[in-house]
């Protein structure tokens, strides 16, 4: 039953991760902005989350009884976010592509979904709360 | 956890940011200094920018650091300047090669940068007092 309790959270979980992984890659465009030869990367993010979705961890318990009851193996572990690199929307002279707008745009619009994700997972919880309280 | 990253990755870019406004600064300062300790005038500098991975795991993620100082090594810009005790026998002084409408517009860019770094700084930290509340 606990490992239900678990599972009601992994989709928000994973969301989470990989949008907390988004903004520190965005972060590195911003701050190598000014570097020379620099490319900027990105994560797809609907092809990360699928990916981490389908990726059980190690976290799960194992089963040596019959008595035992079986547990599905955690999905919130690790994060395999694979970069690309942006194609530049314009070329500049010392081979950096980074292009500030896009990125600025980019990083805030993550900061939002993070924000949104973190709505949803609280709403989850408060949900989960009434239905252990029932109602009282 | 990747929002603390974001700390690590902004805070070399301000650091990196603020190298590059004091070098901008010691440019405008001496653009008319026709000799220095070793005689020659002053040359302008510049700094170079290079990425710095996070971590070894993922070496597109990165930081930014201030690798050199380079000299300007243009030619002296020319004054004619006969009263000068600093000129040749025709009568020209050697002046810095600095060009102060350059270097005013380094120091806008610098400005900018350094903010969005910032700006980028308090981003992460609403997100992670957020997550911090969380299911409270």
């Amino acid at each position: 039953m606990l490992d239900k309790i678990a599972h009601y959270f992994d989709f928000q979980q994973q969301a989470l991760n990989l949008r907390a992984k988004r903004a520190e890659v965005i972060a590195s465009n911003i701050a190598n902005a000014d570097t020379p030869n620099y490319k900027a990367v990105d994560i797809d993010f609907a092809a990360a989350l699928q990916s981490a979705q389908g990726n059980p961890s190690r976290l799960a318990m194992t089963v040596t009884d019959p008595a035992h009851i079986a547990s599905q193996p955690a999905t919130g572990g690790s994060v395999g976010a694979e970069l690309k690199y942006r194609s530049a929307v314009q070329r500049s002279l010392d081979g950096n592509t980074v292009d500030m707008d896009v990125e600025r745009a980019a990083f805030t619009d993550n900061a939002m979904q993070y924000q949104s994700t973190l709505t949803f997972l609280n709403r989850r919880i408060s949900g989960l709360n009434d239905a252990i309280k029932g109602g009282q | 956890m990747s929002l603390n990253n974001v700390f690590t990755i902004a805070g070399s870019a301000l650091t990196a940011q603020s190298m590059r406004l004091n070098v901008v600064a010691s440019n405008i300062a001496n653009a008319e200094s026709a000799t220095s300790s070793t005689g020659q005038p002053y040359q302008g500098r510049h700094v170079v920018f290079s990425a710095i991975p996070v971590s070894a795991s993922q070496p597109q993620v990165a930081g930014v650091r201030v690798t050199s100082v380079v000299e300007d090594t243009s030619p002296p810009r020319l004054k004619y300047d006969p009263g000068n005790p600093l000129a040749d026998q025709r009568g020209y002084v050697n002046l810095p090669n600095v060009d102060p409408v350059e270097e005013m517009a380094d120091m806008i860019s610098a400005a900018r940068s350094y903010q969005t770094n910032v700006e980028l700084m308090n981003t992460a930290k609403n997100l992670l007092q957020k997550t911090l509340q969380l299911g409270q």
